[in-house]
């Protein structure tokens, strides 16, 4: 650490140079920031907060509706302790662009989802108004909803009987917040009761899209999952049951292989920084080249030397990418924000720093190697002569 | 002060510069490039120039490591740009390829896609009576009511399921698509369970070969033949509308309606003609407004991803080549001199410096472009649209080669610049007693 001074002031003998590397690397650690808060938001549904839960519906299609009356069969299933249900609504607000994400849920559903908090009081006001809804924080903000509010939503794929049209109202009673900011995507969500919609849905009522269980052990998720789809076996109304991270996992995939993507990116930029920054070094080193004698000559081993010019690349690095990452973290709030919720990003998470911090020393390290072995290696005589 | 004046006149410059190059067609870049060419070859100040760079690209290969810094930092860029570009031009290529002006498409009012929407027999007995739908020689409207519902399927080489587009439609149908083509086996018999595939789907799912047989719905379906269209329908199986209405317990209902207009004049005619029916709630659409619709905002976001980690990459690059020009005009700063001293001016120094700054961005653009084209042209992927599969290919166009070498050399052009005008700007006499 006492040789701090001296790491630094190589590292700046060059000002001009060193700030145009700093820069291409704050440039590549920004991208690397970005991309893994892109891809982490859109992975964070393996998370284990959905452990226990299992999501069931239809072995033919989504969309495909169940009978309501399931849902008693399921919930005598040994190890079920909870079932719930909930349909698709496929509201969109004003503007056919503006899709909410909205769904017919049944009284106790949201007791299932713990890692979502409603106040007790406006919870209590829910379950006693017939169009009420509860809507998240973020979606809420999106259209500046407030508690009271009577809204008219359309639904995309249902007419409502008593309006005769598509557009259904609702009456705002409830703002919930995610536990855990991570998961603030499902603060875009907007819930209300079946028994509303099921009333009032001119497309035959008594059917669901999709029950939620909760098992009693997590670890025979599995097996609860057989019996529930041995209930409608051969019947007309299959079922399939899964985990709720397998349910959303098989979504993720099909949506694009994100993390290909990213990691294929990110080959490209650290391959470049790497060409980059090591040619950078490399002229450093030469350039240095008699001070480096110098130094020798007055007693530093040659270990010593090395470890210093190594220090100084993975200085330049960590330097570099330390204000690239703290940049994004300045970044990822207002792109979460500009997304309208589409990228569910609002900090930079840890695991991102960690492997960032990881690729900076192992990046300095690779390219402060060869101009560091050529240091350790000078012939005094040979340098200080010029030759 | 005189200095930073300079500087910023220079960054001024750049930008102005890149701005006027992002408007500029091809034809524009080329007469740059003939202009630049007569220049050299006609007046002093371009012949010297000329010599310069010649000394400057011969060179080159003295200072092997910082130039290929130059040549892979902008193929990278290049590479990743042209790469995500080409993918969101091949997935709006795929969706909007079916599209045509003669073709419309019914849809239940506010419905956003196909799979929101619900027609019943009425309804669709109701749009065969509008004016300007194209009638077939005995004189029935070319209309098809079609179904669409997501079916699972297991994907190729893995356990896992995903969501095909199973559609069933009349027998009309096939002359409403003309661009579509039987490549094997025969169309579905009307009253069977008979499946016929898209290539897309065929390629995607297991079990989707002629002669198979899938369950789908409860039902066993037999696939009898595989089509080709080139568009988003290659990623869907099709089938008898009843077969399939009935498989998925659909009654008598349709999703939309796909008609055949006497012409594309017809359709505002035809359009008007649903709005104003009372018992009606429908909204009708061209075909290729609709599919252009459904592609939009994937497509835009591809791009907006594309240009953003481009921007990004492309600010690194330039610093990257600041540096190496930087580092290489102080190299040869002697030999400049020396140059300068001789009666060689300034401006055929910058030109030189820049011009070979330019040539290292060209050969990256080009050695980019050229890598994503062989690995990416026709590189088939598949992405959710909507709630099923869509199986697309990436198109590297020669548009978007050209949009990749415009973003090489306007990096080119932003990290020659500065160190070419230090060298330029070099006092002579310091320059030459530098060491």
């Amino acid at each position: 650490m006492k040789y701090f001074h001296l790491i630094w002031a190589a590292l700046f003998r060059r000002k001009s140079r060193t700030f145009l590397t700093l820069v291409s690397i704050v440039a590549a650690f920004v991208l690397f920031g970005l991309l893994d808060s892109v891809r982490l938001a859109f992975t964070a549904g393996d998370s284990v907060a959905g452990a226990g839960r299992l999501i069931v519906n239809s072995k033919m299609s989504m969309q495909q509706p169940l009978p309501e009356s399931l849902g008693a069969r399921i919930a005598s299933v040994p190890g079920v302790a909870a079932v719930a249900s909930a349909n698709w609504f496929g509201g969109v607000y004003q503007d056919p662009k503006n899709q909410v994400i909205s769904f017919a849920v049944s009284p106790d559903y949201f007791d299932l989802y713990p890692e979502l908090s409603l106040p007790a009081d406006q919870r209590a006001t829910w379950d006693k108004t017939r169009a009420g809804a509860v809507v998240g924080a973020a979606l809420a903000r999106r259209f500046g909803w407030k508690i009271g509010d009577k809204i008219p939503l359309q639904s995309t794929i249902f007419p409502s009987r008593s309006s005769g049209s598509s557009t259904w109202t609702f009456d705002i009673v409830g703002i919930f917040h995610a536990r855990d900011p991570r998961q603030a995507g499902r603060e875009q969500m907007m819930m209300f009761h079946w028994k509303y919609f099921d009333e009032n849905n001119a497309f035959g009522s008594g059917t669901v899209h999709w029950y939620v269980v909760k098992v009693a052990d997590p670890a025979h998720a599995d097996a609860v999952a057989r019996s529930i789809d041995a209930i409608s076996a051969n019947s007309d109304h299959e079922t399939r049951a899964q985990t709720e991270q397998a349910f959303q996992a098989s979504f993720i995939k099909q949506l694009v292989n994100i993390g290909l993507i990213v990691t294929s990116i990110m080959g490209a930029v650290f391959f470049t920084l790497l060409l980059l920054t090591g040619n950078t070094m490399m002229q450093a080193v030469r350039e240095r080249t008699s001070e480096l004698a110098v130094l020798k000559t007055i007693g530093f081993s040659s270990a010593s030397v090395l470890a210093m010019v190594l220090a100084e690349g993975v200085l330049m690095l960590v330097l570099g990418g330390a204000i690239g990452l703290a940049l994004v973290t300045l970044i990822v709030p207002g792109l979460g924000a500009a997304s309208g919720g589409m990228m569910p990003v609002h900090a930079v998470a840890g695991s991102t720093w960690l492997s960032g911090v990881l690729l900076m020393v192992l990046i300095g390290v690779v390219v402060g190697l060869p101009p560091a072995w050529r240091a350790m290696r000078l012939n005094i005589v040979d340098a200080l002569s010029g030759r | 002060m005189k200095k930073f004046l300079i500087n910023l006149g220079l960054l001024l410059l750049v930008v102005v510069a890149l701005v006027a190059w992002t408007v500029l067609p091809w034809i524009g870049a080329v007469a740059l490039a003939v202009a630049l060419a007569l220049w050299m070859a006609l007046t002093r100040g371009g012949r010297q120039a000329g010599s310069v760079t010649a000394v400057g690209v011969g060179t080159l290969r003295q200072r092997l490591g910082s130039s290929s810094v130059i040549v892979i930092g902008i193929a990278g860029v290049v590479g990743v740009l042209v790469a995500l570009l080409a993918m969101g031009q091949g997935f709006q290529a795929t969706l909007q390829s079916g599209g045509r002006d003669d073709t419309a498409i019914v849809l239940r009012g506010g419905s956003v896609s196909e799979s929101q929407s619900v027609l019943t027999r009425n309804d669709v007995d109701a749009i065969e009576q509008a004016p300007g739908i194209a009638r077939d020689a005995a004189g029935k409207p070319q209309v098809s009511a079609e179904l669409v519902v997501a079916a699972n399927l297991r994907k190729k080489g893995s356990d896992d399921d995903a969501n095909a587009q199973l559609r069933g439609l009349d027998d009309t149908a096939w002359a409403l698509r003309p661009t579509l083509k039987i490549v094997a086996g025969r169309k579905f018999k009307p009253g069977l369970n008979e499946l016929v595939v898209g290539q897309g789907a065929q390629r995607e799912f297991a079990g989707l070969d002629v002669g198979d047989e899938v369950k789908l719905g409860m039902q066993t379906w037999k696939v009898v033949g595989v089509f080709a269209s080139g568009d988003a329908y290659d990623s869907e199986l099709w089938a008898d509308r009843q077969e399939v209405a009935s498989a998925y317990r659909r009654g008598n209902s349709a999703e939309s309606v796909l008609v055949k207009l006497t012409g594309a004049g017809a359709f505002a005619a035809f359009k008007a003609a649903l709005a104003s029916d009372p018992k009606l709630k429908v909204e009708a659409d061209t075909t290729r407004a609709f599919f252009a619709r459904q592609s939009e905002g994937l497509a835009k976001m591809i791009r907006v991803v594309g240009l953003t980690v481009g921007v990004i990459m492309a600010i690194g690059a330039v610093f990257g080549a600041l540096n190496c020009m930087f580092a290489a005009v102080a190299a040869r700063s002697r030999e400049i001199a020396t140059l300068r001293a001789i009666g060689f001016r300034g401006g055929p120094v910058v030109v030189s410096v820049m011009l070979e700054t330019m040539l290292l961005a060209l050969l990256g653009g080009l050695l980019g472009a050229l890598v994503v084209w062989l690995v990416f042209d026709g590189y088939t992927a598949s992405t959710l649209n909507g709630l099923t599969d869509v199986m697309f290919q990436f198109k590297v166009a020669p548009a978007l080669i050209w949009t990749g070498l415009k973003w090489a050399l306007a990096i080119g052009f932003a990290g020659g610049l500065f160190p070419a005008v230090r060298a330029a700007r070099m006092p002579v006499t310091t320059a030459l007693r530098e060491l």
